[in-house]
């Protein structure tokens, strides 16, 4: 018995060690980063690489100057948020009606939907460059925003329909019984009791938007370029610009990589479908 | 059952319709377009060029040198991270499965890398990550009495299989996680009692309880792994030669480097039949297993 306990602590110490480890391995890359945004341009090069220095501001202050990152940023919220919220109007009103009027063909609806998911950005790429093109919206946050939300919308129908469908039918039952409209019943059953649902769908979607790269690099150039196309000038492999990326990359990041943490375990459950619980 | 409560059986399809709807032409416009666009002489170069093309456009993007290339560099790309993460994210999962002093800190920093964007993502490994002089890794090799790599200019593709692989790992990883708790202890407690040592229990206990998971898995990244790009294009512009080139970023370089709509859009023929073929490979592979 003794032995045996001995044995588990070993053990405990063990794993402990090894998955802190192995966490912050993982994590060295954005530590690494973290840290060069606060040196100087020469420190951020040096080797071996220095740990202990005097942080300074300057970096956020030239990225402020140099990129406008206001502009960037804002464009990023509208894009993610817009998108996502339209998405929201239409998805919701399709899970319901999948989750709570079943017909025949709903499986089979839901399936092509995720379907549409499988045709590569590429594949779509020219001729919506073209349309947007003709229609003038290049470069217009408008039509990343409806980009954004055509690319969130089979994976928002999805994951409201699973958690839809795990409201009971009954109480949605007694509300029709005590003569609740479909909007009374909507508003007043659906949305509080389906609320977590909501949320996590939305924040995924804010998520997947935020960090989109391939249509906001191709659709948009001075105008309506995102957060993360503004990294991209950075890139440069001209001077000094380590610490300058590290913190550009550190304001572009920060914001949903927060958001990620409050929201990871809904997120497991949404983005599987419910199928991981 | 329902319906008998909705007298009027119109109002579940007007809900419906608006997503059914858009999607459709999301769907079916860009790929009528395409189409048509593979059909045509259409550079933007030349625009004296015109008319019908036949199969022009399709001979001209397949004995294109670089499109083999870029179909094997997309399914390598596909596969080997599709590995490395399941692999490296059950190994991870089941390390941190039972209860240890800080579980709850060491989950939060796992996730982080998966909700950095893909430029941020690319931008750091390529410069601080894998700087042959100056980057962390050198310094490591260094360290170690080696020779520093240039990741890459000799192994590009491999670099940018680090770099998804590293966004998602922890993705496979949470997901292997939430799904690893639920697992009956007592069936586990039983197998143990019984003797099954532990690669029995994976075998046997584990994996088949993950079966269904590692599906979902596979498919959520197939859907985002076959159209990487960002990281193809913010670091090795697909090179040296093709040797980085996928299918995505062979399309991009004939589209808005060449200007040629008509061969860029034979190529993104392609690009939606290998994902079709992919697709239903995947559906045979692992339907089973999401329908339970």
């Amino acid at each position: 018995m003794g032995a045996r306990k001995k044995n588990l602590s070993l053990s405990l110490i063990v794993r402990t060690l090894t998955a802190w480890t192995v966490a912050l391995l993982l994590l060295f890359p954005l530590i690494f980063m973290l840290i060069t945004a606060f040196k100087t341009e020469l420190q951020a090069i040096a080797v071996p690489s220095v740990w202990a220095f005097e942080p300074t501001l300057e970096n956020f202050a030239a990225v402020n100057e140099r990129s406008d990152y206001a502009t960037f940023a804002w464009n990023s919220v509208v894009t993610s948020v817009l998108s996502t919220l339209i998405g929201m109007a239409i998805a919701a009103p399709a899970a319901y009606s999948m989750a709570f009027s079943p017909t025949p063909r709903t499986n089979g609806l839901l399936l092509w939907m995720l379907s549409t998911k499988f045709m590569p950005a590429v594949g779509a790429l020219l001729p919506i460059y073209v349309i947007f093109q003709q229609l003038g919206m290049l470069d217009t946050t408008a039509a990343l925003t409806i980009i954004f939300t055509l690319m969130n919308l089979p994976i928002m129908v999805w994951m409201l329909f699973t958690y839809f469908k795990d409201i009971p039918h009954e109480i949605l039952e007694a509300a029709r019984m005590d003569g609740a409209s479909v909007w009374d019943e909507f508003r007043f059953v659906l949305l509080p009791l389906g609320m977590g649902g909501l949320a996590s769908t939305g924040l995924l979607c804010l998520v997947l938007a935020w960090n989109e790269a391939f249509w906001a690099l191709n659709l948009t150039a001075a105008d309506a370029g995102t957060l993360a196309t503004m990294i991209v000038s950075y890139s440069s492999p001209e001077g000094l610009f380590w610490a300058k990326l590290s913190a550009a990359s550190l304001m572009a990041i920060a914001p949903i990589v927060v958001i990620g943490w409050f929201s990871q375990k809904q997120l497991v459950q949404g983005l599987t479908f419910g199928a991981v619980k | 059952m329902h319906t008998r409560h909705h007298s009027n059986r119109w109002l579940p399809r007007l809900l419906l319709s608006p997503a059914v709807i858009s999607l459709f032409i999301w769907m079916v416009v860009p790929l009528a377009l395409t189409l048509y666009f593979s059909s045509i002489y259409y550079n933007l170069m030349q625009p004296d060029e015109s008319g019908f093309a036949g199969w022009m456009n399709y001979e001209f993007f397949v004995t294109n040198p670089s499109f083999f290339d870029a179909v094997i560099n997309t399914l390598v790309l596909l596969a080997s991270t599709v590995i490395i993460t399941v692999g490296l994210g059950l190994a991870i999962a089941l390390l941190i499965n039972e209860a240890f002093p800080g579980r709850g800190l060491v989950r939060l920093l796992l996730i982080s890398p998966f909700f950095v964007m893909p430029t941020v993502n690319a931008l750091l490994w390529k410069h601080m990550m894998m700087n042959p002089i100056y980057g962390v890794l050198a310094q490591l090799w260094t360290f170690f009495g080696l020779t520093p790599i240039n990741w890459l200019q000799d192994l590009p593709l491999f670099s940018i299989i680090i770099m998804v692989s590293w966004q998602w790992l922890p993705f496979a990883c949470l997901i292997l996680m939430t799904s690893l708790q639920s697992m009956d202890h007592e069936q586990l407690e039983a197998a143990e009692m019984d003797g099954a040592n532990a690669l029995q229990k994976l075998r046997y206990m584990y994996l088949p309880h993950l079966a269904r998971p590692i599906s979902v898995i596979i498919m959520i990244e197939v859907i985002f792994l076959l159209s990487i790009f960002a990281e193809i294009f913010t670091t090795t512009g697909g090179g040296p030669g093709t040797d980085s080139t996928n299918l995505a970023f062979l399309i991009f370089t004939e589209a808005l480097l060449n200007f040629d709509v008509g061969v860029a859009s034979a190529g993104a023929v392609f690009a939606i039949i290998l994902a079709n073929i992919v697709a239903i490979f995947l559906v045979r592979l692992i339907g089973k297993n999401l329908e339970k």
